[in-house]
């Protein structure tokens, strides 16, 4: 059973050391109840401490990572099924299929594209980090390994049955922590061994969850703790199934055999480069931690960094936009100005109406920590006497010095306040209560 | 210790709304796909759209599927029928929209007539979420088309009162538009099955965001909506959903700048179909029944998608 932090308390040694990282052994037994830290990051924590606090604090998934630097990717910490209960913690990291089955110049092309991609969405910078080298030959998968570090910095998988081929390749590179990929019931001591030799993680592999239980019981008793699970699963259903179920025995059975994130492998699912993208959509949706796609088309990558965002954003905190004027369509001295609020879903709703519309415009996005325009003006952010200095100190009275603003219709009752406020001989004019009405409303506006 | 599987059964199911002459939707005991612990007996419905008006605005991608048919309904429902294989149609009745050609009820309840006369599959029909317009299209379309079972919405707060009389009358399933929120969603079920639209009548349509713009807003709603139903019990939630999705897909910005203004993002036509096939099997992860398309290709996607799906071992 899980304790509270004060129960952890207790068992600490309450020094406020802070050699854990935390201020002060409270703070430190609210991260361990939280799942959040480990016990082993207390230098003085007690034995007997230790024996009743381990199992109970290590958290239900384990925390893994994989690369070092930029392109580190940290999978795991989930404490949830359902992302609306807190939150997903940790995005998938995305990765591409380096085989030795391709010619130098597709490798190049592919190292390319992954030390280069890279997309900025509501203010985050999304890209694909993992490289998953598979190679049957220890010289080619080290050789490989070694120029995917090199060119991209990636964050690597090394994929052989051999595991004399895993140690050349991973020995050059373990401060780069690459996974090993994959410890089976055949070679689990051998691939483990050579894991905790190189201290980077390993990846354990079999074709049933009874089976993969097992491997993961293995790894528990020889105090493993960077290991990544992959179910095999072959089917979009399996993935489902198999993705479901060990999440579900992590978090609510805290079945450590299962507590690790996963792996999974949509690039060996379909030759259809599409379906592919698609299948991959499941993984990211479904905790996958790890997904591997055959190549890096940034029309089938970008999609699906989005839906990594989309899945794994706090559901608690609205994502918001900075504040600050959009410039939509090229806007110039005359173009309307159009104000609201930085909640990032009005945001986007209406900036793609505006765009849609194809006028010109200037739209003011003001900071109410991140609320609809209602929710703000019923909370007095979003009132006259917020929004007027906001815009005069804005800067938007150099950039269109006509001063017409447009409200949204939902707010009219604040109009003539607003216009008071500006004062100037500022124009108030109220728009549409609906996103979807703004491009009527705006070409309308410009005709005028 | 060995492995168990953690096998959860649910209370609730989803009651099965009856589309057209013999469409099912909903009906499913369990979590979407959760095959091993319980059933699925209609699989998730994709209806294709079908526009009353040309739609010249479009990105090219869906654009030169359709150019053929863009001005004559009953060949564009046709065309999704014969040769996409549509499950459904959903009609649009953009034409109505009192900001662009605001066209009669009249005239929308006659196309509604002649689609519906044309193709074998259901149908569903759309208004343009203007509730004093709707109000009257939909009555009519109702009246028009009695004991014919085509699912009519948006239905909201504002004109539940008006569409939810005319479809008791005339047999018609009413979908329910709420702005993604579990407890409006509910309220509305409420209000109607007060008014007396049977329970088995009744869809829920709970906004849809797409990729980038808010689905993961109508994600969470929808897992939410069907915790209340399956483990909660609570059957006033028991009622199948709707993601009229396309509209959204296709707006968004990914799916319609050119690789030339954004090199960085590539094939457009690819991110399109993609934006909206992705969208899709999202939502059928967090409980859809009905799915609005668009795109051919995105269709046959997400129907492969849904297969795989449904293949456990």
């Amino acid at each position: 059973m899980a304790l509270s932090g004060l129960e952890i308390f207790k068992l600490l040694p309450k020094t406020n050391c802070k050699e854990c990282g935390q201020a002060t052994c409270m703070a430190f037994a609210m991260q361990l109840a939280a799942g959040k830290a480990e016990l082993d990051e207390c230098p003085y924590v007690s034995d007997e401490a230790k024996a009743q606090l381990g199992e109970a604090s290590a958290p239900p998934v384990r925390k893994v990572t994989i690369g070092a630097g930029d392109m580190a990717v940290t999978i795991g910490e989930e404490t949830v099924l359902y992302r609306h209960e807190k939150r997903f913690e940790n995005m998938p990291g995305l990765g591409v299929l380096i085989t030795d089955q391709m010619d130098d110049g597709q490798v190049d092309t592919l190292l390319g594209q992954l030390k280069d991609m890279e997309f900025n969405y509501v203010g985050q910078d999304l890209r694909p980090r993992v490289a998953a080298i598979r190679a049957a030959d220890g010289d080619k998968l080290a050789a490989l390994a070694a120029k995917a570090d090199e060119q991209a910095g990636a964050a690597l998988v090394l994929i052989s049955d051999d595991v004399a081929a895993l140690k050349a390749a991973a020995e050059p590179l373990k401060d780069k922590k690459p996974l090993l990929y994959a410890a089976t019931e055949a070679n689990f001591d051998e691939v483990s061994a050579l894991a905790k030799e190189l201290e980077v993680p390993f990846a354990i592999k079999a074709d049933s969850l009874e089976k993969l239980a097992d491997l993961g019981q293995k790894a528990v008793d020889g105090d493993f703790k960077e290991v990544v699970l992959d179910p095999s699963s072959t089917t979009l259903g399996d993935v489902l199934k198999d993705q479901t179920l060990i999440r579900r025995a992590a978090i609510k059975k805290t079945f450590r055999p299962l507590g690790f994130p996963t792996i999974g492998f949509p690039c060996d699912m379909t030759d259809d480069k599409l379906q592919e993208a698609v299948f991959a959509s499941t993984f990211i949706a479904k905790y996958a931690g790890i997904i591997i796609l055959s190549d890096l088309d940034p029309a089938r990558v970008l999609p699906l960094l989005y839906l990594g965002q989309n899945i794994y954003t706090d559901p608690q905190r609205p994502m918001q936009m900075d504040e600050g004027i959009y410039e939509i369509n090229d806007p110039d001295a005359d173009s309307p100005i159009l104000v609201t609020t930085n909640f990032s879903l009005t945001y986007f709703t209406v900036s793609s109406e505006v765009e849609a519309s194809k006028v010109p415009a200037w739209l003011c996005v003001m900071d109410v920590e991140g609320q609809s325009v209602l929710t703000a003006w019923a909370a007095g952010k979003f009132v006259a006497d917020a929004i007027a200095p906001f815009l005069k100190k804005s800067g938007i009275e150099e950039k269109a010095p006509h001063k017409k603003l447009v409200i949204p219709g939902y707010v009219a009752q604040i109009s003539g306040e607003l216009e008071e406020e500006l004062g100037d001989g500022w124009e108030v004019q109220v728009g549409v209560r609906e996103a979807a009405d703004i491009p009527k409303y705006l070409r309308q506006w410009s005709e005028n | 210790m060995s492995f168990t599987p953690p096998v959860e059964k649910c209370k609730g199911s989803i009651r099965e709304v009856i589309v057209g002459a013999e469409g099912r939707v909903g009906g499913e005991n369990t979590f979407p796909f959760h095959l091993w612990e319980g059933e699925m007996p209609n699989a998730p419905m994709i209806a294709m759209e079908v526009y009353d008006e040309p739609q010249p605005e479009w990105p090219e991608a869906v654009r030169k599927v359709y150019e053929d048919v863009m001005d004559d309904p009953v060949a564009w429902a046709k065309k999704c029928q014969d040769e996409f294989k549509a499950d459904a149609i959903c009609l649009q009745l953009r034409s109505t929209d009192p900001n662009g050609s605001d066209a009669s009820p009249e005239a929308a309840a006659e196309t509604v007539k002649s689609v519906a006369d044309a193709i074998d599959i259901p149908l569903f029909v759309y208004g343009t979420s203007s509730p004093d317009k709707d109000a009257e299209v939909l009555k009519k379309v109702a009246e028009t088309m009695p004991d014919s079972n085509i699912p009519i919405g948006p239905v909201d707060e504002a004109n539940h009162r008006q569409i939810g009389a005319a479809a008791m009358g005339y047999k018609n399933p009413v979908v329910g538009f709420t702005s993604m929120d579990v407890n409006l969603a509910k309220q509305l079920n409420v209000l109607m099955i007060q008014l007396g639209v049977p329970e088995d009548k009744l869809i829920m349509d709970p906004t849809t965001g797409a990729l980038g713009y808010g689905l993961e807003y109508c994600y969470s709603i929808m897992e939410r909506d069907r915790l209340a139903a399956l483990m909660q019990g609570d059957d006033k939630m028991q009622m199948p959903i709707l993601n009229n999705l396309a509209p959204e897909t296709w707006k968004a910005k990914e799916s319609r700048v050119s690789e030339e203004e954004e090199p960085t993002y590539g094939d457009v036509e690819t991110r399109g179909i993609l934006w909206e096939a992705i969208t899709a099997t999202t939502l059928l992860l967090s409980g859809t029944d009905v799915l609005v398309m668009r795109h051919p290709r995105a269709v046959e996607l997400v129907r492969t998608a849904v297969e795989g799906l449904q293949a456990q071992s």
